[in-house]
């Protein structure tokens, strides 16, 4: 196969399969007897044509970054976190404990409190998984898939059964003290002259910025994400320059899990306000489309998050005033994953044709 | 617990079992030819779709069971071409169809009916019905054997039989016919069925193909014999169980219909949570009944009762070379 | 190569009136990429005979054989069996020409029985019943005809190495091979096994069988062909009768007079013991042992070569001192023991150790191809105190600005050390392992083929450096299946044969085709 150069690979693939995928879903959209046009204009003035709309868009995207992180990390040490799901529904667990622990007296003690929490919930989820890997060389897609399941029935079991308050009805648990609400951008001194109404993005999106850069502080600048790479290129490369495979493969996966868990600060701890059952919705799924789609660089993933944000956002804004089921953001993110990670051996074929083959030595 | 109760367990075991049981079957012709399968649960999800649709506007089940099985199989031709032709990440494969089938199963059904992405309910000949067994009502008068024959075994859908069916099917197909041999041989060792001149390619989509003709029953069955109808995401899960009653059988045709029976009896019990209260004076809880399979199978993976070997060239895209 | 003559061996075998050859090829060229795999490769191969092809690994014998199976379509040529010319698009067309294969690596379905094997691919109906009760028949009468022993209920991972090998000439006798190609089948074989699978091959060229031997091993190419033809660098340079030749001419002819390389080098200066090797022992991961108790020791100043064929346990030696695999046995360094399974017997500890590795592998293990060049150079070394910034952050400036001066100093072209490892020549590749590995200044250097795909100007280069590093009073490793880098760079040369020293020679008391043969495990006084 022709080797393509770097920014074909880097921009290049990436935007073919995205307009691949926006083509498919045009006609999908125009064979349920809508307009393409009509759904796009809708989408971009209801997710990014105001303040209002940007609110939800970079609330969606904080989700999206944390769990594209997730999966990015995993896939640099070649490790497929499918687990990111449950991984974020044992965070949002995690940050639930630790919220209704104490009589939380302001945000800023109670937001490190709860990242803690969520990040330790979320590693723990991944921690079998990832030493069943190492250790016994069970598949890490299959017991990730698992897992998800058994977050899912751990999450109902607690609500119902534990966290649930004496008389409450919906399988939720109690509100958490007003001393962990987390500002919102309607709330921040600055911003509040951008978003003048409510909006449910809030702080949780600078940490998430912020992990964008330690995640790639880690990646690039550190000897664990040194050896992560190398391990994900190639384990007998890695074996010969004395990296552990154990080491990492659980490295890994415990920072992919704290990652996944973390992003409850967002929706668990910065919208709804208490953990409700599948608080996640599919953000940990989405993290696979936003870190393929966004070449698992961190810089990438905010890109692609932000992109994902839009289309979950414009998705709401379809089920809202057009007849085009809310459902659209599930085809999309399918073909996304679908193009960018399965078929993208077509596209870069595709592509192959318009570059010429480039002499491979330079010497 | 009296008898009366356990039948009726065993009634709805056997009825939630067989959605589980096809697509395992399902996955285990393409995992058997060493192509990774994360995607019967969007086959599925398809096949009860256009099932339920098919069946509802042409008024015959059976319509709606080609109906089902076609749009299955679509969803296996993409996979076909995207882990065969274009040798791409099989499990990514998977994973993308399930999402694409989750979405475009709610858009087709909301646009062809409105109904908030339902089909409308069947009803009568657009539905499976429960066949009689001969002398069902007569066996009564046994004891044991007969209420068990008349209770569980008797008055289910032509599909539970034909899915029963499939076990010994697949297992004669699996191990006493050439493209069963054929078909374990490329799962195995590609380069052994390649160098005998047979193509790899050609089985594998052979192999995808009856995946989806089987994922296709599956769904059938959920839309127009378990219920009636579609639903969004109707298959909640299922077919990862199936997956998972896979691994537990060790991707083995006899061990899967224990496998998925037994998962259906898991299925089965979280419906009547009464019954384990009054059996053990203490209550499960009803999510750990529905854990229940993927614990196992973690088990099972991890090797501590009884190794699975997976297929050994499962998941690798065969490339020719010496 | 071109100046290396062809000697057509054509008249030696000229087919007797009226008889056409088994199989002839004219002219076959295959390429892959830039690398000329096989040049215009001409050979006739009589009915009824054994034939032996002989050569040096990467020679282009297996491409030739795939060629002839349907595996690679060839570039040019034409093929002719039994006198028709032959199209062979695909392995199928291969075994309805009668063509039947034994490959280096089986293609056996492990968890299958014997029968279900052997009919694979060659079922005589769509249910396996009949089938496999011909084939039992079919069996029982090949057994007894050629002594091919197999029970064939036995499922194939329960078989022996020798019998899983009879049952892949059994498949090539039940699709009517008439042809039998055996590429490399004692390679893997005890010489018990190696004798009788000899005795059957002699069976079957008795009942008219044409076999093509494919090995490097000359002992088998004298004591079982009737004609042995010689490949060198994807050419075809002889083919003669095996009665009227003698291992040293054949030796010559597979190794070839190649231009001594001059490396200025003055007389070693060996001083204290810095390696001692006692009795190891290195069994691989399908359980084969591949080291089978060597010993020897390295001095100071002095570099010890190893020679041998690829695949007689050099690799695996390398790869237990560098940290790679376990072993039993011992090790001393400095005279202090090596941990062989451990905690500590991993890469870093090595280094720590003062064990410099540059593998025989480079794309594979020794460096990560998409890593940048400066990347690559703190690969093994990542955790130097050097090359961090603090506790937590590694200095990327200062890599930077190490393989700046480690590239320049080695001559690296071109010495940018952003550009990722895979825009690089392999000579240019190898000189940034050799920077990294060789500026650690360890006491013991490690090289796997220093020179494997490296241009001339490149190779001159890297053994100064080897020969610099010698003189600073260190030791050196080096394993190689080029005989000439071998013979112009060591003080000290052992040859490895079938796991084993087959013995230790002084370069000036020895020569080419004398090593040629204890490469061959013919003569030596290890065992």
């Amino acid at each position: 196969m022709t080797q393509l150069p770097r920014w074909a690979d880097v921009v290049l693939v990436p935007l073919i399969s995205l307009l691949l995928a926006g083509a498919i879903s045009a006609i999908v959209i125009w064979a349920i007897g809508e307009s393409p046009w009509q759904a796009l204009k809708t989408m971009v003035d209801g997710a990014v044509g105001s303040a209002y709309g940007w609110g939800y868009t970079l609330y969606y995207a904080t989700s999206f970054i944390f769990t594209g992180l997730a999966v990015t990390v995993a896939f640099h040490a070649s490790l497929f976190n499918i687990g990111g799901e449950g991984q974020a529904q044992l965070g949002g667990l995690g940050v639930a404990l630790v919220c209704l622990a104490l009589p939380w007296p302001h945000w800023t003690l109670a937001l490190p409190a709860a990242m803690i929490g969520g990040a330790l919930f979320g590693a723990a989820w991944a921690a079998i998984p990832a030493y069943l890997q190492a250790r016994r060389g069970s598949h890490i897609v299959i017991t990730t898939i698992m897992f998800n399941y058994i977050a899912a029935a751990l999450i109902i079991y607690m609500l119902v059964s534990v966290l649930k308050p004496v008389g409450q009805m919906d399988p939720a648990t109690a509100r958490f003290p007003a001393g962990t609400h987390l500002p919102t951008l309607h709330e921040i001194p600055g911003f509040n002259l951008i978003f003048t109404k409510q909006v449910p993005a809030n702080v949780s999106l600078f940490v998430a910025l912020f992990a964008c850069w330690l995640i790639w502080i880690l990646l690039w600048r550190t000897r664990l994400g040194y050896e992560i790479r190398a391990f994900g290129r190639s384990e007998p490369a890695a074996k010969y320059a004395g990296i552990s495979p154990f080491r990492v493969t659980m490295y890994a996966m415990l920072i992919s899990g704290a990652l996944a868990g973390l992003m409850s600060i967002n929706n668990v701890m910065g919208e709804s306000g208490r953990l409700v059952q599948n608080s996640a919705e599919g953000a940990g799924f989405i993290g696979i489309a936003v870190a393929l789609m966004g070449r698992n660089h961190p810089i990438g993933v905010f890109l692609a998050a932000i992109l994902f944000g839009f289309l979950y956002q414009g998705g709401a804004e379809l089920g809202l005033w057009t007849s085009i089921p809310i459902e659209l953001r599930t085809v999309v993110q399918g073909l996304v994953i679908l193009f960018t990670g399965a078929l993208d051996h077509m596209v870069r074929m595709f592509l192959g044709q318009f570059f010429r083959p480039r002499p491979l030595g330079v010497a | 617990m009296d008898y009366a109760t356990l039948l009726q367990i065993l009634d709805s075991t056997l009825r939630l079992a067989t959605p589980l049981l096809l697509a395992c079957l399902a996955g285990l012709f393409s995992e058997r030819s060493g192509i990774f399968d994360i995607g019967l649960e969007g086959k599925m999800l398809m096949a009860a779709m256009c099932t339920g649709a098919a069946a509802y506007l042409s008024g015959s089940v059976w319509v709606g069971v080609l109906a089902g099985i076609a749009g299955s199989m679509v969803l296996a031709a993409i996979h076909g071409l995207a882990s065969i032709t274009f040798r791409g990440n099989q499990l990514i494969s998977g994973v993308a169809l399930n999402f694409i089938a989750s979405g475009i199963t709610v858009l087709a059904a909301q646009s062809l009916f409105r109904q908030g992405g339902r089909t409308p309910p069947l009803s009568g000949d657009a539905r499976f019905n429960p066949i009689e067994l001969p002398f069902a009502e007569s066996a009564h008068a046994i004891p044991i054997i007969g209420p068990f024959y008349a209770e569980v075994l008797s008055g289910h859908t032509i599909l539970v039989y034909i899915g029963l069916l499939c076990v010994p099917l697949t297992w004669w197909a699996l191990f006493r016919t050439r493209f069963g041999l054929r078909l374990r041989a490329v799962g195995e060792n590609p380069a052994s069925v390649d160098t005998a001149g047979v193509s790899v390619i050609r089985l594998r989509f052979a192999a995808v193909a009856i995946t989806g003709i089987l994922c296709g029953l599956a769904g059938a069955y959920m839309a127009a014999g378990l219920q009636a109808g579609f639903g969004k995401e109707m298959t909640a899960g299922r077919g990862y169980i199936a997956l998972a009653a896979l691994i537990f059988a060790k991707w083995r045709p006899w061990y899967a219909l224990m496998a998925t029976l037994l998962f259906g009896f898991f299925q089965a019990l979280a419906l009547r949570p009464d019954v384990i209260t009054r059996l053990f004076h203490f209550s499960i809880p009803v999510p750990a009944l529905d854990a229940m399979p993927y614990i196992l199978t973690v088990v099972v993976l991890a090797g501590f009762v009884g190794r699975a070997i997976p297929p050994r060239a499962g998941g690798e895209p065969y490339v020719k070379e010496r | 190569m071109a100046a290396t003559g062809t000697t057509s061996g054509r008249q030696d075998t000229a087919a007797p009136e009226g008889k056409a050859p088994a199989i002839e090829l004219r002219g076959v060229s295959k390429a892959f990429g830039p690398v000329q795999a096989n040049k215009d490769i001409s050979i006739r191969v009589m009915p009824g005979t054994i034939h032996g092809i002989i050569g040096e690994n990467g020679a282009g014998k297996s491409t030739l054989m795939s060629i002839l199976y349907g595996f690679y379509k060839a570039d040019a040529g034409e093929i002719f069996i039994n006198g028709q010319k032959t199209d062979i698009p695909d392995s199928q067309a291969a075994i309805r020409a009668g063509i039947g294969m034994v490959f280096q690596h089986f293609k056996l379905v492990q968890n299958f029985t014997v029968l279900e094997n052997v009919i694979l691919g060659a079922e005589d109906g769509a249910l396996l019943r009949p089938s496999l009760a011909k084939a039992r028949r079919v069996l029982k009468e090949l057994a007894k005809e050629y002594g091919l022993d197999v029970d064939p209920d036995e499922v194939i991972e329960e078989l022996s190495v020798g019998h899983q090998q009879r049952v892949e000439i059994l498949k090539a006798l039940y699709r009517h091979a008439d042809i039998l190609i055996l590429d490399e089948p004692t390679g893997v074989l005890t010489p018990d096994e190696a004798d009788h699978l000899f005795r059957i091959l002699r069976g079957l060229k008795e009942q008219g069988k044409t076999i093509i031997l494919i090995t490097h091993k000359l002992r088998e190419i004298m004591e079982i062909t009737d004609t042995v033809s010689v490949m060198r660098r994807g050419e075809m340079t002889a083919t003669v009768k095996t009665a009227e030749t003698d291992p040293e001419q054949l030796a010559e002819l597979m190794v070839g007079r190649k231009v001594l390389l001059n490396v200025p080098k003055g007389p070693a200066n060996p001083g204290r013991v810095i390696l001692e090797v006692e009795n190891l022992r290195v069994v691989d991961e399908d359980k084969v042992e591949r080291v089978k108790g060597i010993s020897f020791t390295i001095r100071e100043g002095e570099i010890f070569g190893i020679a041998g064929v690829a695949g007689n346990g050099q690799s695996e030696l390398l790869a237990v001192l560098g940290g790679i695999m376990p072993a039993t046995g011992s090790i001393r360094l400095n005279g202090k023991d090596l941990d062989l399974t451990g905690r500590h017997s991993d890469g870093q500890s090595r280094r720590a150790r003062g064990i410099a590795h540059v593998p025989e592998d480079r794309q594979h293990l020794g460096m990560i191809m998409d890593f940048t060049a400066w990347e690559n150079m703190a690969f093994g070394y990542h955790n130097d105190p050097a090359y961090q910034k603090n506790a937590l952050l590694m200095n990327n400036a200062a890599i930077l600005e190490d393989s700046q001066g480690k590239m320049e100093r080695f001559d690296v072209r071109p010495p940018i050390p952003t550009l990722a490892a895979k825009n690089f020549s392999g000579g240019n590749q190898q000189k940034i392992i050799l920077a990294r590995e060789i500026e650690r200044n360890p006491d013991l250097l490690l090289v796997g083929q220093p020179t494997r795909g490296v241009d001339i100007g490149a190779i001159e280069f890297i053994h100064k450096r080897i020969v610099e590093l010698r003189d600073a009073g260190k030791a050196v490793l080096l394993v190689s299946v080029e005989l000439a880098e071998i013979m112009s760079l060591s003080d000290r040369i052992a040859v490895m044969f079938d796991g084993r020293i087959m013995g230790e020679r002084m370069p000036e008391d020895t020569d080419e085709r004398a090593l040629g043969l204890l490469m061959a495990g013919v003569g030596g006084e290890g065992a």
